[in-house]
């Protein structure tokens, strides 16, 4: 009984992260606003900035192996593999997010001594939804920091506790 | 002082891990510094009045950036990380590494590897976006006027890259010591269970 709960404990953080990813990817992916500036007008997409494309891409690799996590069946061989993965996912997910945060903070604030202007002034919807996705990827790193440490405590088991 | 070192480091597995934690302190240390001490002053022409010209002088700090203070910081904190647990290897080999303080060691190892990999990438893309420019955004590269800066700055982002993948290695070791206890540095024996 109390292993069907522990299963069923990993089972509901891995889907929970594999939809705050997936949130992440297509909040940042439809993120697309025209503004007008004068008798210019600029298109803000997220392919402008490197950080947000990287943004995209490893949160797009987390949700996949996510979902292919889920359907592991129980006995297999390969869950001591998937602790080394999650670190490595851990890893890709905390850079991914902190890079574009470090990029989004310039284009909230600018950077006043490399005299780099603010964008958020002329595109508020596409700064409003790139912070839903920056959440959306801080709320994917927690949960796959708990599940890191779960799959060690399950997996692992430094303690010793299963006396199979 | 010479048989604690030698006792802690028996094994070929032990001093391979003290290798690649001393080289792990040495280059987010070196990142740190070098990136802390990033400072650079030019003067431009800014203007002409007339036939003179006005010069006006700009400077180039690490701290004008929040992911490069970030970057200092998260470095100091995992080269003294690494520092504490190389002391602990050294001067530490009397004490029983039960359950709990290798358990303590193997995350506390995870944390910094996902803080300094945090801290790389987020001065990495930074430098990138100072390197190239945006023209999107309309924001001009700096590096063409302040060389030096970007050069030392490039130079403590490749220790700190450095740093990262020891760090990785050094966190899948502790990991793997979490299944085998009895492999390094532990004089007494853990639980007598087989794994």
């Amino acid at each position: 009984m109390v292993k069907l709960t522990q299963r069923l404990g990993g089972l509901v953080l891995r889907f929970a992260a594999f939809c705050a990813a997936l949130g992440a990817v297509i909040a940042m992916i439809t993120s697309r606003e025209r503004s007008s500036f004068f008798v210019i007008s600029l298109v803000a997409k997220y392919s402008d900035l490197a950080a947000f494309k990287y943004f995209v891409i490893a949160n797009a690799i987390v949700t996949v192996y996510s979902f292919l996590v889920l359907f592991l069946p129980k006995e297999s061989l390969l869950w001591k593999f998937v602790v080394v993965l999650d670190l490595m996912v851990t890893m890709l997910l905390t850079s991914s997010l902190s890079a574009a945060v470090a990029v989004a903070q310039v284009g909230k604030r600018g950077n006043a001594n490399a005299g780099w202007l603010p964008i958020c002034g002329q595109v508020p919807r596409f700064c409003d939804q790139i912070t839903g996705a920056l959440i959306a990827g801080l709320v994917a790193l927690v949960l796959y920091v708990f599940l890191l440490i779960f799959s060690i405590h399950h997996v692992v088991d430094p303690f010793l506790l299963r006396k199979s | 002082m010479a048989k604690l070192a030698l006792a802690a480091t028996s094994g070929k597995s032990c001093k391979i891990l003290l290798g690649l934690r001393l080289l792990a302190f040495s280059a987010t240390l070196s990142a740190a510094i070098v990136m802390g001490l990033n400072k650079e002053t030019e003067t431009f022409v800014v203007g002409k009045v007339g036939n003179t010209p006005i010069k006006a002088t700009f400077t180039a700090k690490f701290d004008h950036t929040p992911a490069f203070v970030f970057f200092v910081v998260a470095n100091a904190m995992v080269s003294f990380h690494n520092l504490l647990m190389i002391a602990l290897q050294i001067f530490g080999g009397e004490m029983e590494f039960t359950g709990f303080r290798l358990l303590s060691v193997a995350i506390l190892d995870m944390l910094n590897v996902t803080l300094i990999s945090a801290a790389a990438n987020a001065a990495a893309f930074m430098a990138e976006v100072g390197k190239n420019g945006n023209k999107h955004a309309r924001w001009d590269k700096i590096c063409d006027r302040f060389a030096t800066y970007c050069d030392h700055g490039a130079g403590a982002l490749i220790a700190a890259f450095a740093g990262v993948i020891l760090m990785l290695i050094i966190s899948a070791a502790s990991i793997s010591r979490l299944v085998q206890p009895n492999k390094c540095c532990s004089t007494t024996a853990s639980p007598s269970v087989v794994p």
